[in-house]
């Protein structure tokens, strides 16, 4: 085949992939969210739409759809028709860099598991997720309500100072890494660090995990830190003006960053598509099972990848509902006191005590 | 000025939160799986399951018949004028001698007799006051209607047949 042909259509295969991945796992995630809090709080949950509730999404977006499309009058129309949009297309380009696997060989070809290796990924990434920051922003300007300009002006503080933090964070891992490249991030973390142990970030670094941890859960704008909503302060926040589909974009938006933001916590901290425990064992019996050649081997091994990576989302993605429904919210001020009196100066003493280390191991 | 402080002794631990938070999720991951595969549920499912609720309960009114059908309500006014949210009316008028097949004389009848289900407040008064044991509280609690005008109970659905007391 044309290698121009095989190459676009790669492309073309790979978008789609990530698309329908990501926006697929959204009303799994928001079916699970509504099912999880039942179980955590002892109650079914949502039961009725189909079986065990699973078709409640759909419902949802039956009901979204059916809803009146409503524009209030003195909303600076351009701006609030841009706010979803922004937000729905922030995180899905961001996913873009991150590298879902090694590589597959089909026929003599070569295709790496990754939309964009481009050097600068974790720029790009952090550029991305910096524009979350504007939708917020728009969202609760251009909707010309003090509620929403309220629960703007709080998600846009919030959203800053935890990127600061964030970014310290990156910043003392990239030290370890020497790259700005996620795929030779993942890389660089399948060495082994102590016997079986990988060399992963969070091993290396735990308090620079946790604390991107911690401000991811700021970024994405997700309990203990849902700050710009609040329905007993300034009711829905930043998307109080939005019905019908443009809310539903926001909700999407929101899960869609909240699978980016696992997607690069584990990239970064957890060894991104690095094997779990117990996938090498899988991997020779798939080989000594199928009799595997040298190229089948490779595709099993980018499957095994695949299903390593969504299986440490997925986790984090619990961990994301987990704490929602188990830690009560942060007052304003006490949520920026924990971002600029803790988080932001021992992140900076964190950088520090990395670049020691990575200077006493050269 | 109207903010009083109250301080606390915190210990180092609670200070840094991140002990206590692990803790308290991990009750709740207990609670996650005891829901998950034990359906531990503090919840009932309603259309399906019931709560029992007590005897004594006060819900819907009706008015109790006897025999034929006839209401034992003689239009005595007791009711409407106990009731603190005047939501009984009541228009009487005498009652033909052939209704009475047991002999017992009731002059009066109650031409109509609605109550307002939306002012009722349920406090059982009428009860209490009425003279023939007429007006009664049943345990149905399942009131909601789609229109105001279905919430105001006509003597017809009054004399409607409720199980379990009367
Ligand atoms: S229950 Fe109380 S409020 Fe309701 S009709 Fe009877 S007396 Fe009136
Ligand atoms: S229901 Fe009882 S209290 Fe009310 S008018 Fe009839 S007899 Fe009198």
């Amino acid at each position: 085949m044309d290698p121009v042909i095989f190459t676009t259509t790669a492309i073309i295969a790979k978008i789609l992939v990530l698309l329908g991945v990501t926006l697929g796992v959204v009303p799994i995630m928001v079916w699970f969210e509504r099912r999880g809090a039942g179980w955590f709080q002892g109650r079914p949950g949502p039961n009725r739409v189909g079986p065990f509730g699973l078709l409640q999404p759909l419902a949802d977006v039956i009901k979204f759809f059916f809803k009146e499309d409503w524009v209030p009058a003195n909303a600076n129309k351009f701006y609030y028709l841009m706010a979803p949009v922004i937000a729905l297309v922030a995180p899905l380009a961001a996913i873009s860099v991150i590298p879902f696997g090694s590589h597959i060989i089909i026929g003599d070809h070569v295709v790496h598991l990754q939309l964009a290796n481009i050097d600068s990924g974790v720029i790009f990434i952090l550029a991305f997720a910096g524009l979350e920051v504007y939708p917020v922003i728009l969202a609760g300007w251009a909707s010309n309500n003090k509620y929403s300009t309220l629960g703007a002006l709080r998600g846009s503080a919030q959203v800053v100072s935890y990127e600061i933090s964030m970014g310290l964070a990156l910043l003392s891992m990239l030290l370890f890494y020497g790259t700005f490249n996620m795929n030779e991030m993942v890389t660089w973390q399948s060495q082994s660090l102590l016997g079986p142990i990988p060399s992963w970030g969070a091993f290396l670094n735990p308090f620079a995990a946790l604390v991107f941890w911690i401000s991811i859960f700021a970024e994405t704008n997700r309990l203990p830190f849902d700050l710009p909503e609040g329905e007993s302060e300034i009711v829905a926040g930043y998307h109080l003006e939005y019905g019908a589909f443009k809310f539903a974009a926001f909700f999407m938006a929101e899960y869609c960053a909240m699978i980016m933001a696992s997607a690069l916590l584990v990239t970064v901290f957890f060894g991104g598509y690095g094997f779990l425990p117990g996938m090498q064992m899988l991997l020779e019996m798939a080989t000594a099972q199928f009799g595997l050649a040298e190229v089948g081997i490779q595709n099993v091994t980018a499957l095994l990848q695949f299903i390593s990576l969504a299986s440490k989302v997925a986790f984090i993605m619990f961990v994301f509902v987990w704490v929602r429904w188990s830690l009560p919210r942060f007052r304003f001020d006490q949520l920026m006191d924990l971002g600029w009196k803790w988080l932001f100066p021992l992140s900076l003493v964190n950088l520090v005590y990395s670049a020691l280390l990575t200077w006493y191991m050269n | 000025m109207g903010t009083i402080n109250v301080s606390r002794k915190y210990t180092l631990a609670q200070k840094i939160y991140l002990y206590y938070i692990i803790k308290g999720m991990l009750i709740n991951l207990k609670r996650f799986f005891r829901g998950l595969f034990l359906q531990e549920n503090w919840t009932i499912q309603y259309p399906e399951q019931r709560r029992e609720y007590s005897q004594r309960f006060r819900g819907a009114h009706f008015i109790s018949v006897d025999k034929n059908k006839t209401e034992n309500c003689t239009a005595c006014f007791l009711c409407e004028t106990v009731c603190p949210a005047e939501c009984i009316h009541i228009i009487a008028e005498e009652r033909p001698e052939d209704e009475n097949t047991y002999g017992v004389w009731k002059e009066k009848k109650p031409a109509s007799f609605d109550i307002d289900l939306l002012r009722c407040c349920f406090c059982g008064f009428c009860e209490e006051a009425c003279p023939k044991d007429a007006i009664k509280l049943s345990r149905d609690y399942e009131m909601s209607v789609a229109t105001r005008d279905e919430a105001i109970f006509d003597l017809n659905h009054l004399k409607r047949e409720v199980k379990g007391r009367g």
